[in-house]
């Protein structure tokens, strides 16, 4: 369960920008979920919220919102895009589990679809961002 | 926002002491001396992590020999204690695959290594470091904020010319850098020495080319017995070490 770390890092992120807004008390906050992280939701979810109980400033009830993030991945080679779910299904169970850990390891274990090469990029869905917080002064 | 920055002082903050050991070029030895290093601690006592951040070419699980091994999960991941040492490294997830990372994705796999590895209370964490000034060096700088240095060279112009510049930037960002050890020698040549003083740095001691050395790769009891680890034995005691 490395949810509960990546979990931890959004709520002392949530707390440390509160801080310096002086809020009194975060009522929301949007995480991201990119994709090619393959984060469990529930697991994710549980984590913050009992992460939330014992923060300064306080964290509201229920204030944590995920929004799962489709990847992009575009090859620098010949310009082909495509997603991480178009190629999971080739990637055996340990393959995507490192992934899951580590999500660069994609450029390890996987390829361009179209032209084979490594060289590739993740433009969009690689892993867990704080993107808004809300609260009161 | 990138939260991961968030949490790593918190993942260090039971780490009493960081060592890294770098140097400005590759193959002087860097990979040998962390994990000497690291068994010499272990073997003293000392609780002692070792994370490999050489990413395109890591090395210290050969030195060691460990094979087969995998970090449990556990609000994070636990690095597995092999040696006395908990030991990590991006070979868990790359199988020994070829690495065709850029420079922004060496920093992510470094953010997210540091954010998620539950190291617990360490007396000493050594890092073996890529060769070089580039991301991993940078970010080591950026994100572990108490590291100290320990530099490794060999005896050749070359590669002193290199470590001049790591050392240089080294002194400018005011890194504690614990010294440089000369590493494979083979003649009683002083130039790394002075090369060293010129810069105001220590100049540790040298590690004699020892031949029997490679044999002894991939068996850390043996490694012990080699004239090279004596060698940095003596260096390290310079060191407090």
């Amino acid at each position: 369960m490395h949810e509960w770390a990546l979990a931890e890092s959004i709520v002392m992120a949530a707390v440390e920008t509160a801080q310096k807004e002086k809020l009194k008390t975060i009522t929301e906050v949007t995480v991201h979920i990119g994709e090619l992280q393959q984060i469990e939701k529930e697991i994710f979810l549980f984590a913050l919220n009992e992460l939330a109980k014992s923060q300064k400033p306080k964290i509201k009830n229920d204030a944590f919102h995920l929004k799962t993030e489709k990847s992009t991945l575009v090859c620098k080679t010949c310009g082909h895009c495509w997603k991480y779910s178009d190629m999971k299904k080739k990637l055996n169970e340990t393959e995507s589990e490192s992934i899951h850990f580590i999500p660069e390891v994609v450029f390890v274990h996987a390829r361009c679809p179209s032209c084979g090469s490594p060289d590739f990029e993740i433009t969009k869905g690689r892993g867990v961002t704080l993107t808004s917080i809300k609260g009161v002064r | 926002m990138e939260p991961r920055t968030s949490v790593i002082e918190k993942r260090l903050k039971n780490i009493k002491r960081i060592i890294a050991v770098a140097s400005g070029k590759g193959g002087v030895g860097k990979s040998l001396v962390a994990s000497s290093l690291a068994l010499h601690l272990a073997h003293n006592g000392h609780k002692v992590g070792l994370l490999d951040l050489d990413l395109y070419g890591p090395s210290s699980h050969i030195i060691l020999g460990i094979k087969d091994e995998f970090p449990a999960e556990e609000k994070g991941i636990i690095p597995p204690t092999v040696h006395g040492i908990s030991f990590m490294s991006i070979v868990y997830f790359t199988q020994e695959k070829p690495s065709p990372f850029r420079g922004v994705d060496i920093s992510n796999i470094i953010l997210e290594l540091l954010a998620i590895t539950q190291w617990g209370s360490l007396d000493f964490l050594i890092i073996d470091m890529p060769p070089g000034i580039g991301d991993e060096t940078l970010d080591v700088i950026r994100y572990m904020k108490t590291s100290e240095f320990l530099v490794v060279t060999t005896p050749s112009k070359v590669a002193m010319g290199a470590v001049s510049k790591l050392l240089k930037i080294l002194i400018e960002l005011k890194k504690p850098v614990l010294g440089v050890i000369e590493n494979m020698t083979m003649t009683d040549s002083s130039f790394i020495k002075q090369e060293v003083k010129k810069l105001n740095v220590r100049y540790l001691g040298k590690i004699h080319f020892d031949e029997t050395l490679e044999e002894a790769i991939g068996n850390a009891d043996r490694l012990a017995e080699t004239q090279a680890m004596k060698n940095l034995t003596v260096i390290l005691m310079e060191i407090n070490l």
